[in-house]
C-alpha cells in the first residue's frame, strides 16, 4: 500500500511541477515505484517538465469520465521502469475533475505504487480541492518571498481542516548572497513564521530551468546544487535524516563553512 | 388592607425613592398595590422630579412587565424610575455574562485569511500570522507573536487591551480605533501592549508593565474571572 503526497503552494510559480517531477525522479532513483499525478487541468505541464508531453493518448479526465482504464492512461518515463505520469487534460475544465474520482484513482493507484505525487494547481478553489482529496501527505512549497510565504501560510491553514498529516515545507529558490544581505527571507524566519518541518531547502540553479527545457528533470544530473538538494529531499521522505544542504560552496573556504555550521547549531 | 405584611416599603434616601416590592405576590397584585400606595401619596407641584429605584427581590420582570412598571410610576407626579434591580437573572443571561467575562483559552496558530471570533477575553497560545486575525469582544492575549491583526473590545469597550509576547502587528484595532504598522521596514518589540490612550485618543504600544498604571481594572477583572 503506497501513500499519496499532494504538492501545494497556493501562490503560482513557486516551482510545484518542478518539485513533483524531480521528487518524484528521486525516489525513483531510490528504487521506488512511483506515479506523478498532474492535477492541473487546463494548464498541464508536469508533461513537459518531464519530456512525455509526446506521448500522451489518455488523461486523468479520460479516467475520471471512465473513458478508458487507469492502466491505459499511465505514461512510463523513458529512464525508469517504475515511474509514471498521469498527465492533465488540456482541453477540458477544472470542474470535469471531482474529488470522488480522484479518491478512487488514488486508491487504485496505492495497490500498484510505493508513492503517488499529486502536482496541484495554484489556487484554492476547485482544483486544490481535487488535488488535495485523496492525499495522505502534503508538502508545501514557497519561495522566500514575503508573498509566497503568506500564501503557504494559508494553504497550511487550509491543509488544517483535512484529514491529512501534517504539511512539511521545502524552500525552494534560495539565492544565497541575498539572503545573507537581509533582502530575502532568512530560512529561519520562514519557519518560524509557518511553523510546520521543514523538509528541505532548495537554491536558486540555474540547471533547473536549463533542464526542464530539455524534459529532463535536474534530479538526475549527478552534482549539481538543485540536484544534490532534491535527492536529499526524497531521502527525507523515505525516513533518512539528512542534514540540511550548506550554500556556502562557491568560494569553497572551510572557514565559512564551519562558521555557517555553527551558526545553525 | 386586612394583610398583616405590606406588599410595598417605601424608603425615602438622599438619592430618592427606594421602593422595595414584596416578591411572593402576583404581578397584577403589585400593580393594584402600587397604584393605590402612590396616589395617596402627596405631591408638592413646584418639587422637583424624584427618581426611583425599585428593588424586586426574588422576582423576574419580563421586558414588558418593566415597561409597564415604568409607565404606572411615571404616570404619577414627579415620579421617574432610575433603575430596577432583582436578585433573579434568567439562564439565559446569566450565561452571556459568563461568557463575555470569561477568559478562553485557545492553542491554535492563526494563519493568514483565517478569522478567529472570541466573546470575552482571550488568551492565545500561538502565533498570529499576516493575514489572520483575532477577533474579541474583551481583552486578548497573545502567548506568541502577533503578526497580523488583533481587535479587542469590538462591541466598543474602549478599556480594552492588546498584549503580546511578540508584538509586529499589520494593525491593531480597539473599539472603534485602528492602528497600523509603519511603511518602513520595523522589527517587532518584545512584551509589549496596545492600549487606547485618552489623552491622545490613539492607541499606544508600550510596555506591558505600564498595565499595572493604565488598567488596574485588569486585576480585578481577572480575580472575578478565577474566583467564577
Amino acid at each position: 500500500m503506497g501513500e499519496a503526497i499532494v504538492i501545494t503552494s497556493g501562490k503560482g510559480g513557486v516551482g510545484k511541477t518542478t518539485t513533483t517531477a524531480n521528487l518524484g525522479t528521486a525516489l525513483a532513483l531510490n528504487d521506488k515505484k512511483v506515479c506523478l499525478m498532474d492535477t492541473d487541468i487546463g494548464l498541464r505541464n508536469l508533461d513537459v517538465v518531464m519530456g512525455l508531453e509526446n506521448r500522451i493518448i489518455y488523461d486523468i479526465i479520460d479516467v475520471a469520465q471512465e473513458r478508458c482504464k487507469l492502466k491505459q492512461a499511465l505514461i512510463r518515463d523513458k529512464r525508469f521502469d517504475y515511474l509514471y505520469l498521469l498527465p492533465a487534460a488540456q482541453t477540458s475544465d477544472k470542474t470535469d475533475l471531482t474529488p470522488e474520482a480522484m479518491v478512487k484513482m488514488i486508491s487504485e493507484l496505492k495497490q500498484e505504487f510505493d508513492y503517488i505525487l499529486i502536482d496541484c494547481p495554484a489556487g484554492i478553489e476547485q482544483g486544490y480541492q481535487n488535488a488535495v482529496a485523496g492525499a495522505d501527505k502534503a508538502i508545501v512549497v514557497t519561495t522566500p518571498e514575503k508573498s509566497s510565504v503568506r500564501d503557504a501560510d494559508r494553504i497550511i491553514g487550509l491543509l488544517e481542516k483535512e484529514d491529512i498529516e501534517p504539511a512539511k515545507l521545502v524552500i525552494n529558490r534560495i539565492r544565497n548572497h541575498m539572503m545573507k544581505n537581509g533582502d530575502m527571507l532568512d530560512i529561519d524566519e520562514i519557519v518560524q513564521i509557518l511553523s510546520i518541518e521543514l523538509l528541505g531547502i532548495i537554491a536558486d540553479d540555474d540547471e533547473v530551468i536549463k533542464a526542464s527545457n530539455h524534459g529532463e528533470p535536474v534530479a538526475f544530473q549527478p552534482n549539481t546544487k538543485a540536484s544534490i538538494a532534491y535527492r536529499n529531499i526524497s531521502r527525507r521522505i523515505l525516513g533518512e535524516s539528512v542534514p540540511l544542504q550548506s550554500f556556502e560552496d562557491e568560494k569553497g573556504m572551510f572557514s565559512k563553512v564551519k562558521k555557517f555550521f555553527g551558526m545553525r547549531s | 388592607m386586612t394583610k398583616s405584611k405590606q406588599l410595598i416599603t417605601i424608603k425615602g434616601t438622599r438619592d430618592g425613592l427606594t421602593l422595595n416590592i414584596d416578591d411572593s405576590c402576583s404581578f397584577g397584585t403589585v400593580l393594584n398595590e402600587l397604584e393605590r400606595v402612590l396616589s395617596t401619596e402627596y405631591m408638592d407641584e413646584d418639587a422637583p422630579m424624584i427618581t426611583v429605584t425599585i428593588h424586586l427581590g426574588n422576582r423576574y420582570l419580563h421586558k414588558e412587565q418593566e415597561q409597564e412598571l415604568r409607565d404606572l410610576i411615571r404616570s404619577k407626579h414627579k415620579l421617574v424610575v432610575q433603575a430596577i434591580e432583582s436578585n433573579v437573572l434568567l439562564k439565559e443571561d446569566a450565561l452571556t455574562w459568563k461568557n463575555e467575562s470569561e477568559l478562553k483559552v485557545i492553542t491554535k496558530m492563526v494563519r493568514s485569511g483565517q478569522v478567529v471570533e472570541i466573546v470575552g477575553d482571550v488568551l492565545l497560545i500561538g502565533d498570529i500570522n499576516p493575514g489572520g486575525k483575532l477577533v474579541a469582544t474583551g481583552n486578548i492575549f497573545v502567548l506568541g507573536s502577533l503578526r497580523g491583526i488583533a481587535h479587542a473590545g469590538t462591541h466598543g469597550n474602549r478599556q480594552a487591551v492588546i498584549a503580546a509576547s511578540y508584538m509586529q502587528p499589520t494593525q491593531l484595532r480597539i473599539a472603534d480605533h485602528i492602528s497600523r504598522s509603519p511603511d518602513y521596514e520595523s522589527t517587532g518589540v518584545y512584551m509589549e501592549c496596545g492600549f487606547i490612550d485618552e489623552k491622545e485618543e490613539k492607541i499606544v504600544i508600550d510596555r506591558l508593565q505600564i498595565l499595572t498604571q493604565k488598567r488596574p481594572d485588569l486585576n480585578g477583572f481577572e480575580r472575578r474571572i478565577l474566583n467564577g
